[in-house]
C-alpha cells in the first residue's frame, strides 16, 4: 500500500526561484534563510520519496477568473512550468503520475470532495518553487513524481480552514489506500503572513506566525474555529495561503512528530518559513 | 463576502471579480512574452482590445496600483503588468504606502526584530 512518510510546509515566494537561479544562497540577505534548508532537504532525501504531492494555489497561470475551482486535482502524465510574466526561469517538466491521481479523483468525489479534475496543466511558482528548492540536485530531472492539487485563494469566497482540513484528511485516506507500494510526501507552500495589495501593504505579524508553526504541529483542529475573515486578518491578504498548510497537516493520518522548521523575516515581503514533519502509520505501530 | 473591518485591504470577491474582468484578463494575457509586447508597442490598442472601462484605463495609463485595485484589479494578475514595468512586489508596496523603497524594505525587516 501507498504511504504517506511526511510532510513538508514551505514558502513558494517567487524572489527564492530567482535567488537560486542566480546562486544567491550565500548572501547575507539570503543566507539565514537557506541554511534552514539543509535539514529539511537532507530529511527529504532519506525519507526517499516516490512521489510528491503539492498543496498549493495558483497565482494566475492555469486558472483564470473565467473558470475558477475551489479544489483541483491534476490527473496528467506531466506538469508544465511556463513564463509567469515577471522573469522566473522555465523549469522542465514535473512527471505525473495519472493512475494515481485517477485514484484520489474516484476516492475524493467518494468522500463528497466535488473537485475539478485537469489533464491538461501548467503549474506556476507556488509549485515550482518549492520543487526547485527542496530537490536543489535535479539539474531538471525531477527524481519523483508529482500530483498537484491546486486551492483558490485568489477569489473570494475561499474553502475555509475547516473545509481545507478536511480535504487533507480525504487526501489522505486516498493516498493511503492506494494499492501500489508508494512512498509519498506531501507539500503545503506558500505563507507566512504576507499581504502585497493595499495600504496595509507589507504586513507581516510574527506573532500570529509563530502561533501557526506551533499550533499545525500540536493541535492542528483549532484553525478549524477560523474564519477566512480571520486568515486575512492574522495572516495578511495573501496569507491565506496558510489554507495550503492546513489541508497538507490533514493529510497525516499517523502519529506526527516534527523534525525541523525555520523561520525568517523578511524574504521579499513575506515570513519565510519551513516545517518538515514526520508521520508513522498507525498500522506500522501496531505490527511493531 | 463576510463583513470585515480590516483596515486597509480590499478583499478580492465576486463583486470586484465582475467589475476587473476586462483589466484581470488583460493582466494574465501578459503571461505571453508576445502580448507584452504588444502592450509595449501600442498601449491604447492593447488596452482598447481587452475592454478596458476609462477607469481601468487610467488607472493603467498612470501606473497606479492603488487605482488599479479600485478599479477590480486583483494583485496576482497586475503582478504581470508590474513585470512589464520592471517594477517588483518592495517597488508596488512602496507605492501604495506612499514609502520610499527603502523605508518600506525597513519596515519590513523592522516585522522581524518584534
Ligand atoms: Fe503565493
Amino acid at each position: 500500500m501507498a504511504q504517506i512518510v511526511g510532510a513538508i510546509a514551505t514558502s513558494h515566494i517567487p524572489a527564492i526561484g530567482k535567488a537560486i537561479a542566480e546562486k544567491k544562497q550565500n548572501d547575507p540577505y539570503w543566507k539565514p534563510f537557506f541554511d534552514g534548508y539543509d535539514k529539511a532537504i537532507a530529511w527529504l532525501r532519506q525519507a526517499r520519496p516516490d512521489v510528491v504531492v503539492m498543496i498549493y494555489n495558483d497565482h494566475g497561470l492555469n486558472f483564470f477568473l473565467d473558470k475558477m475551482p475551489t479544489f483541483a486535482v491534476g490527473a496528467a502524465a506531466q506538469y508544465r512550468s511556463e513564463d509567469e510574466g515577471w522573469g522566473l526561469p522555465v523549469q522542465s517538466s514535473f512527471p505525473g503520475d495519472a493512475d494515481l491521481s485517477w485514484h484520489v479523483i474516484e476516492s475524493l468525489v467518494a468522500d463528497e470532495f466535488d473537485i475539478v479534475s485537469c489533464q491538461d496543466m501548467a503549474v506556476d511558482h507556488g509549485f515550482t518553487v518549492p520543487m526547485t528548492l527542496m530537490f536543489p540536485d535535479a539539474g531538471g530531472k525531477w527524481p519523483v513524481k508529482t500530483l498537484p492539487v491546486s486551492i483558490n485563494t485568489v477569489q473570494h469566497p475561499l474553502p475555509s480552514p475547516a473545509r481545507c482540513w478536511k480535504l487533507g484528511r480525504a487526501i489522505g485516506r486516498a493516498i493511503e489506500s492506494y494499492p501500489k507500494d508508494l512512498r509519498v510526501v506531501v507539500f503545503g507552500t506558500g505563507g507566512l503572513s504576507h499581504q502585497l495589495d493595499g495600504t496595509r501593504a507589507g504586513f507581516i505579524n510574527k506573532k500570529f506566525d509563530l502561533y501557526c508553526l506551533e499550533t499545525i504541529v500540536k493541535d492542528p483542529e483549532a484553525f478549524s474555529k477560523l474564519s477566512v475573515v480571520d486568515l486575512v486578518r492574522e495572516a495578511g491578504a495573501q496569507g491565506v495561503e496558510f489554507l495550503n498548510w492546513i489541508a497538507m497537516r490533514g493529510t497525516l493520518l499517523g502519529s506526527v512528530s516534527k523534525i525541523h522548521s525555520n523561520y525568517h523575516i523578511p524574504i521579499s515581503n513575506t515570513a519565510g518559513a519551513t516545517l518538515v514533519l514526520e508521520n508513522r502509520a498507525a498500522v506500522q505501530t501496531q505490527a511493531a | 463576502m463576510q463583513h470585515h473591518d480590516i483596515p486597509g485591504t480590499v478583499v478580492f470577491d465576486g463583486t470586484q471579480a465582475q467589475k476587473g474582468y476586462a483589466l484581470n484578463a488583460m493582466c494574465y494575457s501578459f503571461n505571453a512574452a508576445a502580448n507584452r509586447d504588444a502592450f509595449t508597442r501600442d498601449e491604447d490598442a492593447y488596452c482598447a482590445k481587452f475592454g478596458l472601462n476609462e477607469e481601468q484605463r487610467a488607472a493603467i495609463r498612470e501606473r497606479n496600483v492603488l487605482k488599479l485595485l479600485a478599479a477590480g484589479g486583483n494583485v496576482y494578475y497586475l503582478a504581470k503588468f508590474a513585470g512589464i514595468l520592471k517594477l517588483n512586489v518592495q517597488d508596488i508596496g512602496a507605492q501604495q504606502t506612499g514609502m520610499t523603497v527603502d523605508a518600506f524594505k525597513d519596515m519590513l525587516a523592522a516585522a522581524g526584530r518584534q
